[in-house]
């Protein structure tokens, strides 16, 4: 097998584990990343929301946010671990994607 | 370490992008110059490895979280110009997509992770790994010291932009606009967890994926190789 099927199906390995990126912070009780807070854990952690924050915080209306389906916050985990791995999915198809598009764009053909 | 929208003010989100302009513009002339098309499924190997292994998130136990970028590996085996087009492409579909890090903030989150931590581990891999044999253990341990080195540089990066923020912008009454920590927070915060768990992850992701290359392809160690 070529290496570079090879390293495709790793990635695809990854992508089915990928809700252990989910499941063990839930199980060790770990919060969110440094300086990665929701605004309501913001006004808890130092008791206000800074202003500007508060406006910039909600620019952007991503469409798969925090890789979980709009509406399924309150679902469980194995719920969200599929949304979790639908969400590898469609990332890595859009990046491969894009990453071709540029590739083609930029390299040399022939060899 | 995605910053998100809110934590840097206009300034520092202005200027990281003014930084990053001329740097992805540089990184499509050189790439243009050696990319191979028989390269590019690497390429897009590169930025979905990066992508899917910050999905990682690795807890520390009743604290924080964290995650490795691969970022020096990448930058390691395309080379860091190729592997700053990667890791943008994917921290960009991160933010855009998955609001993971925020759009007002991809200037820095390239720029930590994106430029400088493919170009540090890039180059902390070739000082160590200098002269070895393709098959080399040293390079085993120079992917991981490079690994582990270049995401704490990132980190701490990343710490020193949050820091800045509360000395930037402030209310007359005091109060931060943005991220309210200062330096002697934040900096100790983001580089003590990546020096102490996430740096880990990255020297062991770094350093086993080179110690699985070496066995099965070593032509992907070679340095400008011709396939």
């Amino acid at each position: 097998m070529k290496t570079i099927t090879k390293l495709w199906i790793g990635i695809v390995v990854l992508i089915i584990l990928s809700p252990l990126g989910l499941i063990l912070p839930e199980q060790f009780k770990a919060r969110s990343a440094w300086g990665e807070w929701g605004t309501e854990e913001m006004q808890k952690l130092v008791g206000y929301i800074p202003r500007g924050l508060e406006k910039l915080s909600s620019i952007w209306n991503a469409p798969i946010p925090d890789y979980a389906f709009k509406g399924w916050e309150e679902k469980r985990l194995l719920h969200l671990s599929f949304a979790y791995i639908v969400s590898a999915l469609v990332g890595i198809g859009i990046i491969t994607f894009i990453m071709i598009g540029i590739g083609k764009l930029l390299a040399k053909k022939g060899d | 370490m995605h910053i998100p929208d809110g934590y840097l003010g206009p300034t520092t989100c202005g200027i990281f992008y003014v930084a990053m302009l001329p740097l992805w513009v540089t990184a499509a002339k050189i790439v243009k110059k050696t990319l191979r098309a028989k390269q590019v499924p690497m390429l897009a190997i590169g930025a979905a490895f990066s992508f899917v292994i910050m999905m990682f998130n690795v807890p520390i136990p009743g604290g924080t979280t964290g995650h490795a970028v691969g970022g020096a590996l990448v930058g390691i085996l395309l080379g860091p110009w190729a592997g700053c087009i990667a890791i943008t492409v994917a921290l960009v579909v991160q933010a855009l997509l998955f609001g993971d890090g925020g759009i007002t903030a991809i200037g820095a989150n390239c720029f930590n992770m994106a430029f400088v931590l493919p170009f540090a581990g890039y180059y902390i891999y070739k000082a160590i790994s200098y002269n070895a044999s393709i098959d080399a253990k040293r390079r085993v341990i120079a992917a991981g010291i490079a690994g582990y080195l270049a995401l704490n540089l990132a980190a701490g990066l990343t710490g020193f932009e949050f820091g800045i923020q509360p000395f930037l912008h402030k209310t007359a009454s005091g109060q931060a606009l943005y991220c309210p920590y200062g330096l002697n927070v934040a900096l100790p915060a983001m580089l003590g967890e990546h020096l102490l768990v996430f740096g880990w992850v990255e020297a062991i992701v770094t350093a086993l994926v080179i110690k699985y290359l070496q066995k099965q392809s070593p032509e992907f160690l070679e340095e400008g190789r011709k396939n």
